[in-house]
């Protein structure tokens, strides 16, 4: 049986066959956010892949990962394109580099992972929050659910660490 | 100084085809917001008009190249229409990176002997049917599988899965929503001499910055128009595109669809304010035998004003970080030392994937772009050069151009075309 939910009016569907993100998605849903790591590379990947990126390697197993990081970049939407975000706006997309395997295997790649900005409870994040955000900012990420075997990792502030006195955001927000 | 990116491909002799193939035919629909006709019907206007263009007829045809996103019709029901057998033909997936690429591979089929000339077209109802913005038809799509790693995030439509790579260059080398903005003011005011432009009318700045936020840091006005069009252009030996009425335009190298790494995910592989040209050019410049230095006239990919400044950087237009500078200093305007994007591109003209930036390329190549100035006599048209609103766009002394398509910040195709010299 496929795994589907419904997420905020959207059907979102993982595919019997799609053992990876089934993996994925699962491990999200026990609140323990894994990663694939190529057994040859050591290296860990991101999103889920039938191969690892440095070897070609099919075989990886599932590590846990601590799900800490920096936000890299981001994008705030003002005008929804999708129906589901339609009461959403505005509302911010987050790539954040994690701590772990920052900088390798080399210096400009890292574990980019996606998500949006919510509260520490999964809510979307309100204007005020969104706009501490930018370049910089420490996030951690929190999990909601789908269903009761399919989460997803988002992103809220990290308001227990040190944050940047100013993290860089577009200058006419 | 060349600012093309160091390479060990040999640029000193004729290579890979370098020379050997033209483009001899173009031909568009208009570009309009509600055509009112199929994309059979748009593909069969185009590809007739590029056939006349090229004083040519159905049994001069024998091979067709299309592209699309489950959005338009195959190439072999406008044959059929068209009454074109076909030696080969091939419908491709894709959007902007496609128009380069499907030449090299018209190229590359001809040489083969498996037909001896292509016509590639692209026909679209982009707002009247499957919206290009992301509305509509595409967000209906259902989310499965690896989608869900964006599109459940509400990250879907070009503009926002671009928008990390905009605003990290923006924060990496200081690039300002001002600098940006100029890429409209220029193809606006090419468009303003472009009788088939959409949008004709002239932006400034301000224009720009003012208009409402989509998503950061696109306001309205840095994104491209959504149009239903046709396109088409014809791809034969130069041996042969010399009996056609036009000069040929003249292909010294392609690059098609080439890539970043990790390009299922290209943003784990930094830096990300750097795009595919940066890759790309380092095919395209050896092949062709020529450097950025060199080049009259550019047609970067508009799908957003950020698109063409990234690549005309990346491509080694200027150096790494100066991309802002480099479109707001009146280089990129007609009148100035290398214009972009001459019809008005996807901001302004009509959104076809790429395409009317090569037929606009081609048409300045010949020397005839069809713009306001009189007919003569003879049929061509008299150009001024006074570039002034609704006055020429033909660029002076036009020898040699450069198109740089663009699927995403991680996939780019590139050509270098030159005016025919016997």
């Amino acid at each position: 049986m496929p795994i589907q939910g419904d997420y905020m009016g959207m059907t979102l569907t993982i595919e019997d066959l799609d053992r990876e993100n089934r993996e994925f998605f699962r491990y999200c849903a026990a609140r323990d956010f894994r990663l694939q790591r190529g057994t040859a590379s050591g290296l860990l990947r991101y999103p889920p892949t039938t191969a690892c990126p440095w070897t070609g390697e099919r075989e990886s197993e599932w590590v846990p990962v601590d799900a800490a990081g920096t936000v890299h970049s981001y994008v705030q939407v003002h005008h929804p394109i999708q129906p589901a975000f339609r009461d959403t706006v505005p509302y911010m997309i987050i790539l954040a580099d994690l701590d772990t395997q920052k900088g390798a295997p080399t210096e400009h790649e890292a574990l980019r992972v996606a998500g949006n900005l919510v509260t520490a409870d999964g809510a979307f994040a309100p204007p005020d929050m969104i706009a501490r955000v930018g370049i910089g900012t420490r996030v951690r990420m929190v999990f909601v659910d789908v269903t009761d075997e399919f989460a997803l990792p988002q992103w809220t502030i990290d308001e227990g660490a040190e944050q940047p006195e100013r993290p860089w955001r577009y200058p006419e927000e | 100084m060349s600012l093309a990116s160091v390479s060990d491909h040999d640029a000193s002799s004729p290579r890979n085809l370098r020379g050997r193939y033209a483009i001899c035919g173009v031909g568009e629909t208009s570009y309009r917001r509600g055509s009112q006709e199929s994309t059979r019907s748009l593909a069969t206007w185009a590809v007739s008009n590029a056939m006349r263009d090229a004083g040519m007829t159905a049994g001069d045809i024998d091979g067709m190249l299309s592209y699309s996103g489950n959005d338009s019709t195959f190439a072999p029901f406008v044959a059929g229409d068209l009454g074109i057998r076909l030696n080969f033909y091939m419908d491709v997936h894709g959007g902007g990176s496609s128009t380069e690429a499907l030449v090299g591979i018209a190229m590359g089929v001809i040489e083969a002997g498996m037909c001896r000339t292509v016509a590639i077209y692209r026909a679209m109802n982009g707002y009247s049917a499957v919206r290009i913005g992301g509305t509509g038809a595409r967000s209906a799509v259902p989310i499965v599988g690896d989608q869900i790693h964006h599109r459940a995030y509400g990250w879907q439509s070009a503009g926002q899965m671009f928008a990390p790579t905009f605003l990290r260059h923006m924060y990496d080398y200081g690039t300002t929503p001002e600098q940006v903005a100029a890429v409209k003011v220029a193809h606006s005011k090419h468009a303003s001499n472009n009788p088939k432009a959409y949008y004709r009318r002239r932006y400034t700045v301000e224009d720009v910055v003012s208009s409402r936020m989509i998503c950061t840091p696109l306001h309205l006005l840095d994104c491209c128009v959504e149009t239903d069009n046709a396109t088409c252009i014809i791809v034969t030996s130069v041996e042969r595109a010399r009996d056609c009425p036009s000069p040929p335009a003249v292909i010294l190298a392609v690059v098609g669809r080439c890539c970043k790494p990790r390009i299922d995910m290209h943003y784990q592989h930094g830096p990300i304010s750097t795009v595919a040209g940066r890759y790309a050019r380092e095919l395209l410049w050896p092949n062709a035998g020529v450097g950025p230095e060199d080049i009259d006239i550019t047609g970067s990919y508009d799908a957003f004003t950020f698109t063409t400044m990234l690549q005309l950087e990346d491509y080694g237009f200027c150096r790494k970080g100066e991309g802002g500078h480099y479109v707001s200093d009146g280089t990129i305007e007609l009148g100035g030392r290398r214009p972009n994007n001459t019809s008005g591109g996807h901001l302004c003209e009509g959104y076809t994937h790429g395409m009317n930036m090569v037929i606009e390329n081609t048409r300045q190549l010949r020397g005839d772009v069809d713009d306001s100035c009189p007919v003569g006599p003879d049929g061509r048209r008299q150009h001024t050069h006074d570039h002034g609103e609704g006055g020429c766009r033909q660029v002076h002394g036009a020898e040699l151009t450069a198109n740089l398509g663009w699927a995403m910040p991680g996939t780019g195709s590139a050509m270098v075309m030159a005016k025919d010299i016997r």
